[in-house]
């Protein structure tokens, strides 16, 4: 899960990390009161879950206070579109205010979980400001990783050499051993996957100040983070996603196509989708609606799908173990009885009770097309597309 | 060996995927000696199997020395732990969803000792021809012959494994090494183990988006895999910074991409299965 801005920079308060005052605003009367507060010449950002903001529009140096009140009433209420997000983009609902600060350098800060090292790692470059995907294309020589030891954490020696290739002032020091140690607390406490400090600045006084932030929190951490899963913004997700969520269904819309795919299982689905672009079709969804036996959860998966207006066809391709095939038949056929589903479906159904599953499917007024396995899914698909234009 | 004829299994959770597991283990030939869940002690699982307290009592009294974990995953760190403690030689973890962070603690804790963990999030390992399955994948669509197979999927390995029976072949071992980003065997592991072992012909490997083991794989395969292998890798269609069911399947860089990933395997002289529905197909062509 993300938090905004504005969450993660309360949240870092705890841990004594400060970033420039700040206070959030949701109407362009009360931006207009916060700068007017901060003595206008302010930073307002759009509090959205995706960066790129800067180059999307939204950031912006306002000199006064009525400059901050004009740019919000541009923006609050409105979708940004960014490079990281879709192309419907994501609204903006709230907005922060922050005091203006000297920048004389930036430095790119934060710590994730690194599969090779099996172990959170701090990154951090001279080049901050800039995304770190950016980053390790272009000056990846300029990028240094340091694992964080569970027992030990950062090693002070590798802090060492860290701060004397970001040259860090020296009546700063002290603050960056302190700020890195706070983070790592941070990030263990809070079961984050990602807390990103980009930029953290050298002011005109040589004093390090965080100016953004990024955190991410672990989704499987739910059942012991309940407190600060109650920051989610479900404004900022894709409504069916949100949907599919609360049904405990891994679903995730993709752009523009006409194939809606219901599938168990993380790998199949992802092949599912593979296999539908080889026949000439587009994948509408990655759908996996896991190892359930639970019908009503098959009825929403399908409801889910066919709120997609682009779908034209369906691809259900199962492969039972833990799951049974005859249910989740069942739960088809009723869903798409409810809801008059015309359109073709095309089913593969292997494992546990697939041969009733079939005469399910078979004996329902559903348009099903019956595939033998994957690749005549295939070969059923891109057969019915041809046929329809 | 990851199995054989002295393999000796204790389940540890037993609720109602635990217990349906554990009764399919048995059918399939699965010498099951012990259950461990909390206040079963003196009872029996299926009338037959007694229930301990904990994984050291039961090892203890049954000799077991394998593992497979179905405790639910706010307690599956603790389970992996008490099985290591009890000094199982395998440790097999089904459970999908643990924090990160637990596994992390799992992977520093386990540094050093024998133990060897499959998973988590994974459907497990079965022999064919030993007629043994620790997890969950179905042994009716297995038959004995000499694949070795590894991947990162669940139900994409129960593909690839009737895949390979439809194209007349046969596994000597599958192993689902699991969909989490930090899990214990690996990719290297299980193709280690398949070059050293005898009746494993070719290598059929699964990877997916996200991390960069497949690369670390394809790096291993250029110097130390002799036998021929055939990959594919789900997600070729898969947008940026989504997580696609699995933990670890992210494109968070350009090395979690699928064409990174093919790309990597077919330099070191791997067959891909450009679809996924060519797997066997592509098996039978370079044997």
């Amino acid at each position: 899960m993300n938090l905004h801005e504005y969450q993660a920079r309360d949240l870092l308060k705890n841990y004594n990390i400060n970033f420039p005052i700040g206070e959030v605003g949701s109407t362009p009367q009360e931006v207009f009161d916060i700068a007017k507060k901060f003595g206008g010449d302010v930073v307002v950002k759009a509090q959205i879950h995706s960066g790129g903001r800067g180059k999307a529009g939204g950031v912006k140096l306002c000199p006064t206070a009525i400059d901050a009140k004009n740019f919000a009433s541009t923006i609050l209420g409105r979708k940004l579109v960014t490079n990281q997000t879709d192309s419907e983009g994501v609204i903006v609902e709230k907005l922060l205010v922050t005091e203006k600060t000297n920048i004389s350098r930036e430095i790119y800060l934060s710590i994730v979980i690194d599969p090779d090292f099996e172990s959170p790692v701090l990154i951090a470059s001279s080049e901050g400001g800039t995304e770190i995907e950016k980053m390790a294309e272009e000056t990846p020589n300029k990028i240094t990783k340091i694992p964080f030891d569970p027992v030990l954490g950062a090693k002070p020696y590798e802090l060492r050499s860290l701060i004397s290739k970001l040259n860090i002032p020296k009546d700063s020091v002290k603050d960056f051993y302190q700020l890195i140690n706070n983070l790592y607390k941070a990030f263990i406490e809070t079961d984050s996957s990602l807390i990103e400090i980009n930029p953290l600045i050298i002011d005109y006084n040589e004093k390090i100040i965080p100016l953004d932030c990024k955190i991410n929190l672990d989704d499987d951490s739910y059942f012991r983070q309940k407190k600060l899963f109650e920051l989610r913004d479900k404004n900022q997700e894709n409504p069916i996603e949100t949907r599919a969520k609360d049904f405990d269904l891994a679903y995730v819309k993709l752009d523009k196509g006409n194939v809606g795919c219901l599938v168990n299982g993380a790998g199949l689905a992802m092949a599912t989708m593979d296999l539908t672009t080889k026949s000439g079709c587009f994948p509408a969804n990655f759908l996996d609606v896991g190892g359930s036996t639970d019908k009503a959860k098959i009825k929403e998966a399908f409801r889910i799908l066919v709120l997609d207006k682009n779908v034209e066809y369906l691809l259900i391709n199962l492969f039972a173990g833990i799951a049974r095939a005859d249910l989740i038949a069942e739960g088809v056929v009723e869903a798409a009885e409810e809801a008059s589903f015309k359109l073709p479906i095309i089913v593969s159904m292997r494992g546990t009770n697939s041969e009733r599953g079939f005469s399910i499917l078979k004996n329902s007024k559903l348009n099903i097309h019956i595939a033998e396995n994957l690749g005549h899914a295939a070969e059923l698909l891109s057969k019915i597309n041809k046929a329809n234009n | 060996m990851l199995l054989d004829n002295n393999t000796k299994v204790l389940v540890q959770g037993l609720g109602k995927d635990g217990s349906f597991q554990a009764q399919r283990a048995i059918e399939y030939g699965t010498n099951v000696v012990a259950c461990v869940h909390p206040n079963r002690e003196g009872q029996l699982f299926e009338n037959k199997i007694p229930y301990f307290e904990s994984a050291k009592d039961a090892v203890k009294k049954t000799g077991a020395n394998a593992g497979v974990i179905y405790v639910p995953a706010p307690f599956a760190m603790d389970a992996i732990i008490e099985q290591v403690d009890a000094n199982l030689e395998l440790v097999v973890c089904i459970t999908e969803g643990i924090p990160v962070h637990d596994m992390i603690k799992v992977k520093s804790y386990m540094k050093g000792k024998k133990c060897r963990l499959i998973g988590p999030n994974c459907p497990g390992i079965i022999s064919p021809a030993l007629k043994i399955k620790i997890g969950i994948i179905p042994g009716n669509i297995c038959n004995e012959g000499n694949v070795g197979l590894v991947s990162r999927s669940g139900t994409l390995t129960y593909e690839a494994i009737s895949q390979i029976g439809e194209a007349g072949l046969g596994q000597s071992l599958c192993i689902g090494i699991g969909g989490d980003p930090i899990h214990g065997t690996s990719f290297i592991d299980a193709l280690s183990f398949f070059e050293q072992d005898k009746n494993t012909k070719s290598i059929v490997l699964i990877g997916e988006i996200g991390g960069t083991k497949e690369q670390q794989a394809a790096e291993y395969i250029k110097s130390h895999i002799s036998k021929p292998i055939v990959f594919t890798i789900a997600g070729t269609t898969a947008p940026k910074g989504k997580r696609m069911g699995h933990a670890g399947a992210v494109i968070s860089g350009k090395m979690g991409l699928a064409s990174e990933k093919i790309k990597a395997l077919k330099e070191a002289g791997a067959h891909h299965a450009d679809d996924p529905s060519k797997i066997g197909v592509t098996l039978k062509s370079v044997l």
